[in-house]
């Protein structure tokens, strides 16, 4: 009944709505857009550009990794200062080390990828003509914007950008004397941070209401497809704990400008005795973590959600086991609340609190277990199609695996104590959320790419991106795990000083030529995503013969989304290849009243009266065999 | 009409063809000149030269790239033209998963072997030990889930690549299985768990034991300083406040058991103790990493804490077991503290009780005579290491402290 009036009063916005678009100036159709499909393309070049500039910082310090003893003059050139002599000073390299970090898991993999597909895919998944409220919705792009600008024009202060790590804790950050990165840097960090939170929570807030409330006649929630559920299920992540990350940084601006002693206590700082006193470092960790471990998840479920859809229709299949799949969605959403000790076990918290932790953590392996294993029944016996969006599905599926796998380690509280802040962790983190989230947000960005921009990207050049850097990420992160068990402690600016890790230098140059060749193939993909854009292919009206409702919508793009009425949803978006089917897919437009031949009992669970006239048919079908 | 587009094509390679050359010629030309001109002034300018030939390098790569595109597309139009089928992706596509398959099963056993056997020796504490059992168990159980997990998924798109003769089987859900690999998980990740939490209890055990030796380690930008108690068996109190020129940790003077307490350079153990690290930092966050002892633990400015272990190896035993003349083992910083972390270290030396015994009597009290006219004390008349001796009112503090310790 609720979906029912949403629904009208989403016909009466889109009536209203045609008399305020004949005003349709420059500026609100290309700069100021209030349409969802417009603010997605924002986020999305916004967030690639940010991918480029985090993944030549990381090229930066990765050269220094491999030749600490070589003087590059063209460093020199290319940065002034921070490279004197042609070689990375140690302070620039934790501030590559840093804004790498802070971009790619903030900037890229939240705005960049929940920004971008919960833009496009929730109001076309959903059949809604644009969000909840599509003015905040546009505010949350700018205040992203900002965001990253003011992140990057950190690099043009004196002292140079933050550089106490991606988790910027206290003592380090708070106190501008510690290092130079904690000065003007770090208060731009901080600054930029509350607006990248504003824009996340904006977002959110437009995610959620507009998945609850706009969902069109027939689409209840199980019926929605997963990349929604994800989507959904991480604004709702973002929404309650980004605040908690607001408060750590306010606190910790109070004890960088203000004086106050939240964090500080007991410290002497070069030899001179520093007046703070009562505060906690390990609060700060805490507040962090509480975002910081869930953020986590908000990095990877839409991943997940993406890898999802796109391995069932390419499969020509139905997800395996969709319920289950909703099920343990939910139950990482909950679960990742209550592990973020696990960042923590070593900081002399409660060894009892690491226990609890430890246990916490280990249980929120099983969903995500049940999630692979189901990814795999997908495939099995599957018709699978071998477009660009589907490898890179299956690379979100293979890295998750194997990173997923090495968070058992550290997840495990007595492991966790030699293996802490080592290479291990690298290797873990950049696996199972760096490497499967970006190759989630990659294989969206080739399926709906035809939804984005009205054309096809090229498949070959997409096998060729693909290969090279799904081979070049496991050269890069696989020999990382045995650096970590050999005690290879991160953030270290150079190895040269242990005379016990020279023999890891070989391996560091290896590593490093690999990251070079990952980086260079993404040339192909961005030769592709731009030429495609203005050159490519037109697309047809269903290029994947998918199901969901995006693709019913028409390809011109125009605020509103659907001309006329917005269709109703039938049936779940799942059913391909079912059998007694003409075609090897069901869109989830059709009636069941359409496909009689192919109907099955399940199909009816919660509807009595369908279930009464399929088994009318069935009985009818069935005297009528009899009779030939 | 393909034809017509192929001419084209080529036509536009070679065009490009060309200007990759010309340009490269005026850089090669540019760099040159800029050597010839700075090279008199310095031999560090930038090597344009070398610039160049990356870029070139990379240009014919997407050169390359792009003729063997135009090359598989006419093939595959010529196919067309003739009335084949053209390529089949999902056939190669198929092939070139098998051949990851292999090729990255292959890469990762000599990964694990080669580089594998490149990780940290054995434990050179008690409770190490337990964590390398857990760790090898951990190793077993996630290796053959990985072998598992990867074999079907390369395996299965391989198997099932697609074909238009071909329908997918149409398996929306099986709760039989789902519920067998959510319950298989959860026991594996319960055994794990256990042995965790037991194992993880017992290396955290706070109960304090007659006998332990106290030695406090305190992280400041970019070193560490380490204080042993002296005779009395017991380290004084600290107040950051006290800090200064003289007395860099703050020791408190008030508190007589600080008087003896020593000043060392190296971490000298003795083996078969148990040693209990008092860490404490200065500044910022750092972090007391020996992974040899398996030993991890924050050094919090505000926050002091302690971790409890026992050597077992000797140095010189270590050296044969590593084969190594030169080993040694390191306390290292493990947390980020500023631009000098990645050299902030500290010599480890596990020895016998009888060299412990002879290094710990040579090494110098905190409170220097210098320190003691700071102080306004009265100057040591001996030098002897053991200072407190000569110093009535701590003598009976140290004698009563060992008296306690006696009981």
């Amino acid at each position: 009944m609720s979906t029912l009036a949403v629904h009208d009063h989403g016909v009466l916005h889109h009536e209203e709505g045609h008399e305020h678009h004949h005003k349709a100036t420059f500026l609100n159709t290309y700069v100021f857009s209030q349409d969802h499909k417009y603010i997605a393309k924002q986020f999305l070049v916004t967030g690639i550009t940010m991918a480029f500039i985090a993944m030549t910082l990381s090229i930066l310090f990765r050269i220094q990794l491999a030749y600490p003893d070589k003087s590059f003059p063209l460093l020199e050139t290319l940065l002034g200062r921070f490279a004197p002599g042609g070689r990375l000073s140690p302070d620039f390299y934790m501030s590559l080390v840093t804004i790498h970090g802070t971009i790619m898991v903030f900037f890229v993999l939240t705005a960049g990828l929940s920004g971008t597909f919960a833009n496009l895919l929730i109001p076309l998944q959903v059949g809604a003509r644009d969000m909840a409220s599509p003015f905040v919705n546009m505010l949350s792009y700018w205040f992203f914007l900002a965001a990253s600008i003011i992140m990057l024009s950190s690099f043009f202060v004196e002292k140079g950008p933050a550089s106490g790590g991606w988790t910027i804790y206290p003592p380090l950050s708070a106190l501008p004397k510690a290092m130079p990165g904690s000065a003007e840097g770090m208060t731009l960090w901080l600054i930029s941070m509350v607006c990248f939170i504003g824009s996340s929570l904006m977002g959110g807030i437009n995610y959620v209401s507009t998945v609850l409330n706009m969902r069109t006649k027939g689409m209840d929630l199980w019926k929605m497809p997963l990349s929604t559920w994800a989507l959904f299920l991480t604004a709702i992540l973002g929404v309650l704990s980004f605040p908690v990350l607001v408060a750590g940084v306010v606190l910790l601006i109070f004890d960088r400008s203000f004086g106050t002693s939240f964090y500080l206590s007991d410290i002497v700082l070069n030899g001179k005795v520093q007046p703070y006193e009562g505060g906690s470092p390990i609060l700060f960790q805490h507040l962090f973590w509480f975002l910081g471990h869930p953020e986590v998840y908000i990095v990877i479920m839409p991943a997940m959600g993406i890898s999802s859809e796109v391995l069932s229709v390419n499969s020509r299949k139905p997800i395996f086991g969709y319920h289950a799949m909703v099920y343990s969605l939910i139950g990482i959403t909950v679960l990742s609340f209550i592990v973020w000790g696990h960042h923590m076990f070593v900081t002399g918290m409660n060894p009892f609190l690491g226990g609890v932790f430890m246990i916490t953590t280990l249980i929120i392996a099983v969903p995500s277990a049940v999630k692979t294993f189901n990814w795999l029944a997908t495939l099995w016996r599957g018709n699978i199609r071998f477009t660009s969006a589907m490898l890179f599905a299956i690379g979100m599926v293979s890295f998750f695996i194997s990173g997923g796998l090495t968070g058992i380690f550290l997840g495990n509280a007595a492991l966790d104590i030699n293996l802490h802040d080592t290479y291990f962790v690298v290797a873990h983190f950049h696996l199972v959320m760096g490497s499967a989230a970006i190759f989630g947000m990659l294989a969206g960005v080739y399926h709906w790419f035809p939804k984005l921009f009205r054309r096809m990207m090229d498949e070959r050049l997409g096998y060729l991106h693909f290969w090279i850097t799904f081979i070049g990420a496991y050269l890069v992160f696989f020999p990382m795990h045995f650096m970590g068990l050999d005690g290879v402690p991160r953030r270290y600016y150079a190895l040269t000083e242990f005379p016990a890790f020279n023999r890891w230098l070989t391996v560091n140059t290896f590593i490093t030529w690999a990251a070079i060749m990952s980086g260079v193939a993404q040339v192909a993909f961005i030769f592709n995503f731009v030429y495609s854009i203005f050159w490519g292919k037109k697309t047809v009206q269903n290029p994947w013969k998918s199901n969901t409702l995006e693709w019913t919508a028409p390809i011109e793009h125009f605020h509103g989304n659907w001309v006329g009425e917005i269709p109703t949803v039938y049936r779940w978006p799942y059913d391909y290849s079912k059998p007694g089917a003409e075609d090897d897919f069901i869109p989830q437009t059709v009636p069941f009243s359409q496909t009689m031949s192919s109907n099955l009992p399940h199909d009816f669970e919660d509807n009595p009266a369908g279930l009464e006239e399929y088994n009318k048919w069935t009985t009818a079908n069935k005297a009528n065999e009899e009779v030939k | 009409m393909g034809f017509k587009k192929l001419i084209s094509s080529k036509k536009t390679l070679s065009l490009f063809a060309a200007l990759v050359l010309f340009g490269t010629n005026i850089l090669m030309a540019q760099s040159t000149g800029g050597t010839a001109l700075d090279g008199s002034t310095t031999n560090k300018g930038v090597a344009w030269g070398s610039v160049g030939y990356y870029t070139l390098l990379f240009l014919v790569a997407c050169l390359c790239v792009a003729i063997f595109g135009k090359i598989l597309k006419v093939y595959d139009l010529t196919q067309k033209m003739q009335g084949k089928k053209g390529l089949n992706w999902n056939n190669i596509m198929g092939v070139c998963c098998l051949i990851f398959l292999i090729a990255g099963m292959y890469g990762a056993y000599w990964s694990l072997t080669v580089q594998g056997s490149m990780k940290l020796p054995i434990s050179a504490s008690v409770h190490g030990v337990a964590i390398d059992d857990m760790f090898d168990l951990t190793t077993i159980l996630t290796l053959i889930v990985f072998v598992i997990t990867q074999f079907l998924l390369f395996g299965f798109l391989f198997l099932y690549r697609g074909s238009d003769k071909r329908k997918a089987y149409f398996l929306p859900h099986n709760n039989t299985i789902e519920k067998v690999w959510t319950i298989i998980p959860a026991i594996v990740l319960t055994i794990l768990v256990v042995f965790g939490f037991f194992t993880w209890q017992k290396v955290m055990d706070t109960t304090p034991e007659k006998g332990d030796i106290n030695i406090d380690v305190t992280g400041h930008q970019f070193a560490w300083e380490l204080r042993y108690p002296g005779p009395d068996g017991k380290l004084g109190d600290l107040d950051f406040r006290l800090s200064s020129p003289l007395n860099i940790l703050g020791i408190n003077y008030k508190d007589a058991n600080s008087f003896d307490d020593l000043r060392a350079d190296t971490l000298v153990l003795p083996v078969n103790k148990v040693i209990r690290l008092n860490i404490h930092a200065q500044d910022v966050i750092h972090s007391v990493y020996m992974p040899h002892f398996r030993v991890q633990l924050n050094a919090v400015p505000g926050l002091p804490t302690f971790f409890k272990f026992t050597p077992t190896i000797t140095t010189v035993q270590m050296r044969q077991i590593t084969d190594n003349p030169n080993f040694e083992y390191l306390l290292y910083c493990n947390k980020i503290c500023g631009g000098g972390h990645y050299n902030m270290q500290k010599v480890v030396r596990v020895v016998s009780q009888a060299e412990y015994q002879d290094w710990i009597a040579r090494q110098k009290p905190y409170l220097t005579d210098q320190l003691r006219q700071q102080l306004k004390m009265p100057v040591a008349p001996v030098l002897a290491p053991v200072a407190a001796a000569a110093k009535p009112a701590g003598q009976d503090k140290a004698l009563a402290n060992r008296l306690a310790l006696n009981k």
